[in-house]
């Protein structure tokens, strides 16, 4: 079977008057359909410029990205980019907030809407519908971030530290949820955080990136048994405490 | 209705108690001040030919009221700053969002817009009556001229303020620049832009007065200048005082329309 994303020799740097700051050099990986991937490194090893490349919002200087076997191009509707912070617009209902990819590609079709109102059910947030952001908990406002992602129905889902703005409870809470989310609707993810736990507790392959400009180090692949546990319960399994000695030791020698 | 605990029924008689004093003294600050003008006016302690007195202005009110010039002047006034007011929010709107879709356009303007907004505006009137003739024309690009530089920049600088990620997030979204306008900017400004309303209701006030000083038949600037350059401080005296009314009134529509606005978007 073919890989659903192939990023061969992608390097990028950012230049300003100061100088040019290269960010990634030579990135070379293939993720499958239905994988959940996590990319862990120092804080400003370029993890982020990475989901920027791959989403289309900036264009690798060298190399090439491939979705689904075409290039990736900018304002592609095939990707979900999930952000730090939830980002809900105060001014519009939490209803509004969910459906405003849709409304921004012009795609309110019955079908889609549909599917909103489904996963608004499914994730406990139909009675907020017309709610403010403002009244929702932490959780609730990742959920309807995640929703608003999903309604676009994307092949690729990236997730950029989604819960780092989250207090500790809610974060592993949210962790579990956001999982399930994902692999119930049957979603390919890539994970970019700086927490360790956080990766071997969703990831099924784990990146580890060096120091600026970002080159692959390692892959470390996760598996538990059974497979299918939940993030929250994965901390618990014994071997939760070897992937982390092991990713630990990788980090530090970076130093 | 609930039932208060006693401190917290303590705390509002409190807070009851001090918005009263606060009311009463305001109240009793403005009628002590007129009394003591009307008094020392009938016992010729200043003169009521130069300081007028609260009677003489009733007075003043009552007869200009009956003849309609008072009207006539109140609304012209009014007529020429809401036109140069509503001019300069869309001049600035348009021009903001102009200089927000090009950064090229927005740097070559901009030491343009600086040099004109530090322009002390009626130095340009006598230059407006030369170019547009002494007419209504003149006073409403003089009401805007105060204004209008002004606001562009601080119109400018509130879309430009937007937080960047959630810019990216209409990015990610599949969205182009035209929608982060639409669906980020201009929602997220409000704020901003109620504001700069309120500064620039003021400003027009003041870029017409000074239009309708060099350039007017009617007006309460016209009033003003024709009053104090046949000495009828009766006449002057109750032209400021309307004045006073008129800005105290449109800061108070345009306050009244932020409370409507944060009420429907409840933040």
């Amino acid at each position: 079977m073919k890989p659903l994303l192939e990023v061969s020799h992608v390097s990028y740097s950012y230049h300003t008057l100061a100088g040019e700051t290269p960010a990634l050099s030579d990135i070379t990986f293939t993720v499958d359909s239905g994988e959940f991937l996590a990319i862990v490194g120092p804080s400003g090893c370029g993890k982020s410029t990475l989901l920027s490349l791959l989403s289309g919002l900036l264009t690798p200087e060298q190399g090439t990205i491939h979705i689904n076997n075409s290039p990736i191009s900018t304002h592609q509707t095939n990707i979900g980019y999930m952000l730090q912070k939830d980002h809900l617009f105060e001014w519009r209902t939490v209803y509004r907030n969910v459906i405003l990819g849709l409304e921004i590609q012009n795609r309110k079709t019955e079908e889609n809407l549909a599917h909103v109102e489904q996963m608004l059910r499914d994730y406990g947030l139909s009675a907020f519908k017309n709610a403010r952001p403002s009244e929702l908990s932490g959780g609730m406002r990742q959920r309807a971030a995640l929703i608003r992602t999903l309604a676009l129905d994307p092949s690729l889902l990236l997730l950029d530290e989604p819960f780092s703005a989250l207090d500790y409870q809610t974060r592993l809470n949210v962790c579990d949820d956001v999982y399930q989310i994902i692999k119930k609707e049957k979603k390919t993810a890539i994970l970019v955080t700086h927490d360790l736990s956080e990766a071997i507790s969703m990831a099924d392959r784990i990146f580890i990136l060096s120091k600026r400009p970002a080159t692959i180090q390692k892959t470390v692949s996760v598996h538990f048994d059974p497979s299918e546990l939940l993030p929250m319960k994965r901390r618990h399994a014994r071997e939760f405490k070897e992937y982390f000695n092991e990713i630990w030791k990788e980090l530090n020698q970076n130093e | 209705m609930n039932e208060f605990s006693p401190r917290q029924a303590k705390f509002i008689h409190d807070h009851r108690r001090h918005h009263h004093m606060v009311t009463f003294f305001r109240f009793t600050i403005f009628f002590l001040f007129l009394a003591v003008w009307e008094v020392s006016t009938r016992l010729h302690l200043i003169d009521a030919f130069i300081f007028s007195s609260p009677s003489r202005i009733v007075q003043t009110f009552i007869e200009m009221s009956k003849d309609g010039s008072l009207l006539r002047h109140t609304g012209v006034t009014l007529y020429e700053t809401l036109l140069s007011f509503s001019l300069v929010i869309l001049v600035s709107f348009l021009t903001a969002t102009i200089l927000w879709f090009s950064n090229t356009i927005s740097e070559i303007l901009e030491p343009c817009l600086v040099i004109l907004n530090s322009l002390p505006k009626s130095a340009l009137a006598p230059l407006m009556i030369v170019w547009l003739g002494a007419n209504t024309r003149t006073i409403i690009v003089a009401g805007m001229s105060v204004a209008v530089f002004g606001s562009i920049i601080s119109m400018y600088t509130a879309f430009r303020e937007t937080d960047a990620e959630k810019v990216k997030l209409i990015y990610t979204l599949g969205g182009n620049r035209l929608q982060v306008l639409r669906c980020v900017v201009f929602p997220s400004s409000v704020p901003a832009i109620i504001s700069i309303l309120k500064v620039n209701i003021g400003l027009c006030l003041v870029g017409v007065i000074i239009g309708e000083f060099l350039a007017a038949r009617e007006g309460l600037g016209y009033l003003i200048i024709y009053a104090s350059q046949i000495f009828k401080l009766n006449y002057l005296i109750t032209a400021l005082i309307i004045l006073c009314i008129i800005a105290f009134c449109l800061y108070q529509a345009i306050q009244k329309l932020e409370h409507h606005i944060h009420k429907t978007r409840k933040f």
